[in-house]
């Protein structure tokens, strides 16, 4: 899950919150419990409109950074055909954060502000990208379980009540529905290969398997914002929720590439129908959040380098569209 | 007047040579994935990258078929050592800034787009067919990167000194694109293939002009080194190859 | 150094002929030709279109929603306009 399921809501109330008066808010909520969509300019209350623009853009950020990883493998993909289709799907990830900060955009604040707050450290991105990818295996692993869980996410993001986002995330998905595949045809292959090329698949599931899981964000007991979010049908399901039908997903489809999730708790339950799992490491999730990743360093250096790197072609196309304005007017 | 030069022998070459250097470019173009000065640049660097990956791919798979050994497109790609491939050294060049990626593939597609052109024509059925899917990506790019050499030129002081810098780095590898060999001689005169003196004119005065746009000057032409048909290449290129072909060096044989 | 905000350009993309022009989403450009790439390279990498208009978001007019009520309401009576408004015997056929 790209918004990793935070619901940081609003952040502080401010003090604009305070000139919204119930009728407002009572006419607001009866248009969205009337599953109308809320378009940009409508009145919305500021709460609302925070809640979006954090969520959307950490979503974005997500995307970007989440190039990296994957990045890491272009040049040294196996084949011509691999190296084709990972940088389609890589350039993919380029264009779902384009278009998120575009819906985000939407809301009133810039691109430019939403970037500078990630290279400020202001603002968060899924965890999951603080992962290395140490072998071609891990991009098997990244389309089959980072992706899988994403998709998980998403679509029911595609009837969120802003107008904007839920339009961004139905061409995200339509797009994304090759990601997923790619990986898991990635993985197949490897696990029908040599027994090293088997291994490498073994020693790629049981590194992302956790982090994966953990894309889900909190449990729901730990989650006091969700409600709010879900009142406002930005949110759709509860953490858990969508972390039990990923489970439930993906369990069988280890067990067609004859691999071994690394939980010895995981268990299927006849009563339920559902997978049982074991706890999730949520220590190493906070400290993933808070900086201490094994790349979290690496990904925001990349990120700043290349900000800073840009900054005299960024400025350069604005000068020169600007004496191209003078002369065409003179 | 072309040495007796085996004419299948010739058109396997130069389709090998095509295919070097659309995948080397690509690759080096790959590199900068995540490193674009702008959003809207990643998406425009992908798509440019991932057409000379495909166009790399369909000369390869040419090759293959011309050879007739049963070598596939990554068997060229990844299994070749350094002295066998026989692409530009403009294109080897790491990236550099910004700037210097644009000015070497307004160079570089300033000629491939004539080179391209002639091949439409040529007596080779295969090669004209590859050149008919590439040229149109090909004037894409070089519309494309055109432009941002325009920007570069005329932006700021900062800009145009760089790309001036750009150029004249570059300028030496130039040369390298017009001296053809044997290989050459042998497409021209048995296929009807791209005649190098004649595109060199063309391609000076076509680069000529984007440069005026941009405000700068064209260089002097000083020496120009030389050494990628005949497989000498620059250091850079033992590391892109050690990178790229590592994971199908490891595993011998493996699919993927 | 001053760094000046690209600007927000609209993208309307025309799927194929026949069909009209579709908002799709937005892109940043600092001229006309450089959005009308970076549309091309964002929102068409699928085959998605055979035309593209881009226009500065800043230049569009649009109307109010605050206004929503006098704007559009006044149209939602006339139901006079819509050919189901009348009963035409059956023995007339269709018209």
């Amino acid at each position: 899950m790209y918004t990793q399921g935070l619901d940081q809501a609003g952040g502080k109330p401010q003090r604009r919150d305070a000139l919204e008066s119930a009728e407002q808010l009572a006419a607001f909520q009866a248009r969205i419990d009337a599953d109308e969509k809320i378009e940009a300019k409508d009145w919305m209350p500021e709460a609302y409109r925070r809640t979006l623009v954090r969520q959307i853009s950490q979503h974005a950020h997500s995307e970007i950074i989440g190039m990296q990883p994957e990045g890491n493998w272009l040049t040294r993909a196996p084949t011509l055909r691999r190296k084709a289709i990972l940088l389609a799907k890589v350039q993919d990830e380029a264009g779902h954060g384009l278009y998120l900060y575009g819906a985000a955009e939407t809301l009133g604040t810039s691109r430019e502000q939403m970037v500078q707050d990630l290279l400020d450290g202001k603002a968060k991105y899924s965890s999951i990208f603080n992962y290395p990818t140490l072998t071609w295996a891990d991009i098997g692993a990244i389309g089959w379980l980072v992706d899988g869980a994403a998709i998980m996410n998403q679509i029911p993001l595609c009837r969120c009540s802003f107008g904007p986002y839920a339009r961004a995330m139905v061409r995200v998905c339509k797009e994304e529905s090759f990601h997923q595949r790619q990986g898991y045809d990635i993985m197949l292959t490897l696990a029908r290969g040599n027994a090293t090329q088997k291994a490498m698949a073994q020693d790629a599931l049981n590194r992302w398997w956790w982090p994966s899981l953990m894309m889900f964000g909190p449990n729901d007991a730990d989650s006091p914002h969700s409600a709010q979010s879900m009142q406002w049908k930005i949110k759709r399901f509860s953490n858990d929720e969508l972390r039990q039908k990923f489970v439930d997903a993906t369990v069988p489809q280890a067990g067609f590439l004859g691999l071994t999730m690394p939980d010895d708790k995981l268990a299927y339950d006849d009563e339920s129908g559902h997978y049982r799992f074991g706890e999730i490491n949520w220590q190493e999730f906070y400290d993933v959040l808070a900086g201490n990743g094994p790349c979290n360093r690496e990904r925001m250096a990349t990120r700043r380098k290349a900000h800073a790197d840009g900054a005299w072609v960024r400025e350069a196309a604005s000068v020169y569209a600007e004496k191209q304005a003078a002369r065409n007017a003179a | 007047m072309a040495t007796q030069m085996n004419i299948e022998q010739a058109r396997l070459t130069y389709a090998l040579r095509l295919g070097d250097n659309a995948l080397v470019l690509g690759q080096r173009l790959i590199e900068l994935v995540t490193h674009q000065p702008e959003l809207e640049e990643e998406l425009a660097n992908a798509n440019i990258s991932l057409d000379y990956i495909g166009q790399a791919r369909m000369y390869y798979s040419c090759a293959g078929e011309l050879e007739g050994k049963g070598r596939t497109e990554d068997d060229f790609a990844l299994l070749r050592d350094s002295g066998e491939y026989q692409n530009l050294l403009l294109l080897e060049l790491p990236n550099g800034h910004f700037g210097d990626t644009i000015v070497r593939q307004v160079l570089f597609d300033s000629f491939y787009i004539l080179q391209l052109e002639a091949l439409l024509g040529c007596d080779d059925a295969g090669l004209a067919e590859i050149a008919a899917r590439a040229i149109k990506e090909v004037r894409y790019h070089l519309r494309h990167v055109s432009l941002w050499l325009i920007r570069l030129g005329d932006g700021t002081q900062e800009s145009h000194a760089r790309v001036s810098q750009s150029l004249l780095d570059l300028w030496r590898y130039t040369g390298e694109m017009f001296s053809g060999d044997a290989v050459d001689d042998c497409l021209r005169d048995a296929c009807n293939g791209p005649d190098l003196a004649r595109i060199q004119v063309e391609w000076r005065s076509n680069v000529n002009a984007v440069l005026a746009e941009a405000t700068l000057a064209m260089p002097e032409d000083e020496w120009m080194i030389g050494g990628g048909r005949q497989g000498v290449h620059t250091e850079h290129m033992g590391f892109l190859l050690a990178e790229m072909q590592h994971v199908q060096r490891a595993c011998p044989g493996a699919s993927w | 150094m001053t760094e000046k905000n690209w600007p927000l350009y609209e993208v309307f993309i025309r799927s194929k002929s026949g069909l009209s022009h579709r908002h799709a989403g937005s892109i940043h450009a600092t001229d006309d030709q450089m959005a009308l790439d970076n549309a091309r390279d964002t929102y068409t990498r699928r085959n998605e279109g055979v035309s593209i208009w881009v226009v500065r978001s800043d230049k569009i007019v649009a109307s109010d929603p605050a206004e929503y009520a006098a704007f559009f309401e006044p149209a939602k009576d006339k139901i006079y306009r819509h050919p189901t408004f009348y009963d035409i015997p059956e023995e007339v056929g269709n018209m």
